[in-house]
């Protein structure tokens, strides 16, 4: 029983079982076994038995490295980990809305910045970056969604007590709203949340709402902003 | 280890001393009940392990047979077989008469061909013609015509069994003597195999079945493949459908070759495809699918020995509603907002992402040998190869990669033994081992999902059955597990912390790399379960049976490592490693009536499960894609009971009622809180008519009602919704209404050529085009179920 438990206790790596070097393994055992018996009546039992026995044995012979190497990490290339909003005005002030969370879906939730307040009546042009930081450098991911224009859409709806127009700067290969690049006009003063939402797939052309427009929410960031 | 059991042998075998040699010895074999001959009995004296057949009068000669003492073996196919100890001297003649039928007394009796284990359990199987007419379903959709099992679902390609109210991992699938290692914990991982392949399937609603696991806490599946004559004789069949939801059919051909010699060769394969599916209001877009699948046996079988070696492999690729695959909570609240799926597209056969590609091969090789006093043993090696692709939607470059690459290769030997025994009827004895090796391809560039391991499993087994009286008999087994689990995992830092797993498992770590930590969890498991029933005839009419099984499963690595976004489900789910084994305790009882007009049997039962592993919500996560919905298992005391009822009565020589009935609640014991994906009451009431003037035709009308399920644990959860700027409830726990759908069928037996039998059936599944959600279909959230299908299908045996 101890070759048996030997047997089934080794070989932890992930190599595939050769099941053709088991049965070359069988015809030379086989061989020697049955030279031992034959002083012994031939008997099917015996020969049965034997040819089991060999099997259990056979698999603790295999040959199988005790692999403890662990497998390789995965390097998550499409995880989205930032998301960049910067809104540049007409004198040159840039504002940075930044969502970070290195963790993708780990437990650690984004760490949210904004780096100052808006100025009211200011039309900002913002431009976005979307970028996989787990891995260096990070991946810009945002080109990809360039590339794929017709499948992505951005969106902007806002709440509290902001009064902020939105349009799109950039437009996918037909004609329809891509949001990379998006202009953003202020007015009163005020507090609110924007939300940055990034839409995979999305009914194109839509109504423009996020309910409308369908698809899969890739992105969905809510930022507190000052207009002052 | 060959020395000792050699040894051993040689002290049983009897030496011939040498004597005159020149007598014959004769006789005849004979049904014992009217003496009627039996011809092709493999008649055998054990010493000179010399064999003949008996021939059309039920004549068999031996010649040159020195006098003495032997033993005499006589097999016949249908009839259970004989050991008598005879004497030659000088030329000899017996009648030997043997127990013919034996076979279809089996299902009553009980009493040994080694086979007839369970028989204190209602065990509802499905015969060849049941299958051969449900050649286009998926084996999760065949077992939910059965009382007490239901179909969990993600569509209605992707259907498990689920036998009151436990599935996946609680239950075990037996393919022709293989126990199916398939990534079974998954819920949309839907059971890999062909049910062509199968000659009957046998449901077991308990874990009494000790044989073939002992963590089998729901039940078993056994699929049975056909036997295989010894006569020269080649036969086959062929089985086509074609049906108007999905707009698609199957075909199924299989032959089968043997020989007098005992040689015999099988080969069958099967192929089905479909376009979208329908709903009675729109098309269920991307929900196609193709397999296909082959098996070939070779084999050799002269009843005292047998080898087989036996290859099948099967393909599947289904295609899950493209409306399904969503982002997190705000996605999920817009889907369950809409009346109609998110995305409707027309009818097409492609079958695009998401989707999922599978393929399960199995081989087998095993040989038996008879021997006096070990019984028959059997020894079998079986290597099962699993490869699932998941597809997602991705971005960029990644567009046409996989999501989840898994492969899974299990390695099993066993060897069985139904020794003679005096004491008992029956007696079955077995040990196993088992090697399972899992890895995912790292080019998927996603996390894993479970990670990289290995397990090892070790089992030992002993079934008795014994007599008390001519009506009473007992059942029972023991059997102990043992399992091994060795995995690498990369934990994300910020959990393994905060569960506080460094201090618990501190030899786990390997390194910690940041955001995330290597580690190599180490499991053992100890696992004992028991059976004892009891089968207590009453009369000639009515059987109670009583049966008590004890069984216990490990945590299965879905369970122990899962750590992060389960795409299907958009959710993120959470093991624990801390997990010990569940623990079962069943009790079941059985009431059976027959008469020539009533057939009905009630199966009430009552399961005590401690430390069952529960899946529930457990809060909200924020992550740069929104908010989604944070699930953990947790082990807690559950209780089952439940209820199956069966009945067919014959009103007159055309009419025939059928009903069946099952109902099962659950609820953990601490709280009182129902567990989820419970099956709903469910009765289907069936008349069928016959008409004596035309052969084997039926007119089924078939009334399938489903109440709703009132008892469900609240799942809901509040999200923030940016496009409201508020928080709003996304409710994920309320069941569908109740529905009730009505089938039709028609078949009839064709006039047909020689030997062969052909079946052909119209039948029509949702007459009424009913739109209606089933609770168990993880779709039901995105899509109604099925409209109308028309299905034609031809069945010939030839």
């Amino acid at each position: 029983m101890q070759t048996i438990w030997g047997a089934i206790y080794c070989c932890p790596s992930q190599q595939t079982f050769n099941t053709i070097m088991i049965k070359t393994n069988n015809m030379t055992i086989l061989n020697k076994t049955n030279s031992i018996f034959n002083s012994f009546k031939s008997n099917n039992m015996i020969k049965f038995l034997s040819i089991s026995s060999i099997l259990f044995l056979a698999l603790s012979l295999h040959s199988c490295s005790d692999d403890d190497t662990p497998p390789e990490q995965i390097n998550e290339e499409e995880v989205i980990t930032t998301l960049v909003v910067t809104l540049t005005a007409d004198s040159g002030q840039a504002i940075e809305l930044r969502s970070q969370d290195l963790d993708g879906e780990g437990p650690n939730e984004p760490e949210i910045t904004v780096s100052d307040n808006l100025a009211a009546n200011t039309m900002y042009v913002g431009s976005i970056q979307v970028l996989n930081q787990t891995v260096d450098p990070a991946e810009p991911i945002h080109e990809e969604i360039s590339e794929e224009s017709d499948e992505h859409q951005f969106f902007y709806t806002q709440g509290g007590n902001l009064d902020l127009n939105t349009a799109y700067l950039d437009f996918d290969s037909n004609d329809h709203p891509l949001g990379l690049a998006f202009s953003l006009t202020t007015n009163t003063a005020g507090q609110g949340t924007m939300t940055v939402t990034l839409r995979h797939e999305p009914l194109k052309p839509n109504d423009g709402t996020l309910s409308g427009a369908g698809g899969e929410t890739d992105i969905s960031v809510v930022f507190p902003i000052t207009v002052e | 280890m060959h020395r000792i059991i050699s040894v051993l042998l040689l002290a049983f075998s009897t030496v011939i001393n040498a004597q005159d040699c020149s007598f014959k010895f004769t006789g005849s074999i004979l049904d014992q009940h009217d003496d009627s001959p039996l011809s092709r009995a493999i008649i055998s004296i054990e010493e000179l392990n010399a064999t003949t057949f008996s021939d059309e009068r039920g004549a068999f000669s031996f010649d040159n047979i020195c006098n003495g003492h032997y033993t005499i073996v006589v097999e016949h196919a249908q009839c259970k077989t004989k050991m008598s100890s005879i004497k030659v001297k000088d030329n000899t003649t017996k009648i030997l008469r043997l127990e013919h039928h034996y076979e279809k007394l089996n299902e009553v009796i009980v009493s040994g061909s080694g086979d007839g284990f369970n028989q204190t359990v209602i065990k509802p199987t499905l015969s060849q013609e049941d299958i051969a007419l449900g050649s286009n379903q998926s084996l999760g959709a065949m077992l939910s015509k059965v009382s007490g099992v239901s179909g969990l679902s993600s569509g209605n390609s992707i259907i498990k069994p689920s036998i009151h109210g436990l599935h996946s991992s609680r239950v075990t699938i037996i393919n022709a003597g293989v126990r199916m290692e398939d990534q079974e914990w998954g819920a949309e991982h839907a059971p890999n195999l062909d049910v062509n392949q199968a000659n009957s399937i046998e449901i077991i609603k308990n874990a009494s079945a000790l044989q073939y696991s002992g963590d089998a806490i729901g039940g078993f599946v056994i699929i049975k493949p056909q036997r295989i004559p010894i006569k020269d004789t080649l036969f086959g069949k062929a089985r086509w459908t074609a049906q108007t939801n999905g707009q698609g059919g199957s075909l199924h051909a299989g032959m089968t070759k043997s020989t007098d010699f005992g040689w015999y060769g099988s080969l069958e394969g099967t192929f089905k495809g479909y376009g979208d599916f329908e709903a009675p209001d729109y098309i269920l877009s991307n929900t196609g699918m193709r397999s296909n699948s082959v098996a070939a046996v070779i084999g050799k079988n002269q009843f005292k020995r047998g080898i087989e070696l036996k290859y099948s492999r099967v393909e599947n690729k289904i295609g899950i509603l493209r409306a399904s695959h969503l982002g997190g909570a705000q996605d999920q609240l817009l889907a369950l907002n809409s009346e109609v799926p998110l995305i409707i597209r027309d009818f097409t056969y492609d079958i695009d992402r998401p989707k999922q590609e599978v393929v399960h091969e199995i081989l087998s090789a095993k040989g038996y040998i008879k021997s006096r006093v070990l019984g028959k043993i059997n020894v079998r090696y079986d290597y099962q190869n699993n490869h699932r692709l998941e597809f997602d939607i991705r971005r960029g470059s990644d567009q046409n990669k996989a999501s989840m690459d898994l492969s899974l290769i299990t390695q099993s030997i066993s060897i069985d033994m139904a020794p003679v025994s005096n004491w008992f009827s029956d007696l079955k004895l077995g040990l196993g081992g088992r090697k399972l090796q899992n890895s995912s391809d790292p080019n998927t560039g996603v996390k894993r999902l479970i990670p990289d391991f290995n397990r090892y499993d070790l089992g030992a087994y002993v079934l008795a059955g014994k007599a008390l009286s001519d009506d009473l008999a007992l059942e029972f087994g023991a059997r102990l597990d043992y399992s091994h689990i060795k995995a690498f995992k990369y934990y994300y830092t910020a959990l393994w912390e905060e569960r506080n797993y460094g201090s618990i498992y501190p030899d786990f770590v390997i390194e910690d790399l940041g955001t995330q930590t290597l580690t190599q969890p180490k499991f053992d498991y100890l696992n004992p379960s028991a059976a004892l029933g009891l089968n207590w005839s009453l009369n000639a009419q009515s059987t109670i049976l009583l049966n008590l099984a004890l069984g216990a499963r490990n945590p299965n690595p879905s369970e122990l490592f899962s750590e992060g976004l389960h795409h299907s489900a958009s959710r993120i789910e959470i093991g624990d490693l801390r997990f010990t084994s569940e623990i079962s305790k069943n009790i079941s009882a059985g009431y059976r009536f027959q008469n020539n007009k009533v057939t009905f049997s009630i199966h009430p039962f009552l399961r005590f499960i401690d430390r069952f592993i529960l899946l529930e919500p457990t809060g909200v996560q924020q992550t740069i894609r929104g908010n989604f919905q944070v699930w953990s298992y947790r082990q807690a005391n559950v209780s089952l009971a439940g209820m199956d009822l069966d009945a067919r009565v014959v009103l007159n020589q055309d009419i025939t009622l059928e009903t069946q009935c099952a109902l099962v609640k659950s609820y953990e014991v601490a709280t009182g809180t129902p567990l989820i994906n419970m099956p709903p009451v469910n009765a289907i009431n069936t008349v069928v008519y016959q008409n004596q003037n035309l052969p084997a035709f039926e007119l089924r009308i078939e009334s399938d009602h489903t109440w709703r399920q009132n008892e469900y644990p609240n799942t809901n959860f509040e999200a923030f919704i940016p496009e409201s700027q508020s928080f709003e409830l996304v409710d994920v726990s309320t069941p569908p209404d109740a529905y009730h759908l009505m089938n039709l069928e028609i078949r009839g037996q064709l006039k047909n050529l020689g030997k062969s039998k052909t079946i052909l059936s119209l039948r029509v599944n949702n007459c009424f085009n009913v739109r209606y959600r089933n609770y168990l279909n993880s779709l039901r959230f995105y899509a109604d179920d099925l409209g109308r299908n028309l299905l034609l299908s031809l069945t010939t045996n030839f």
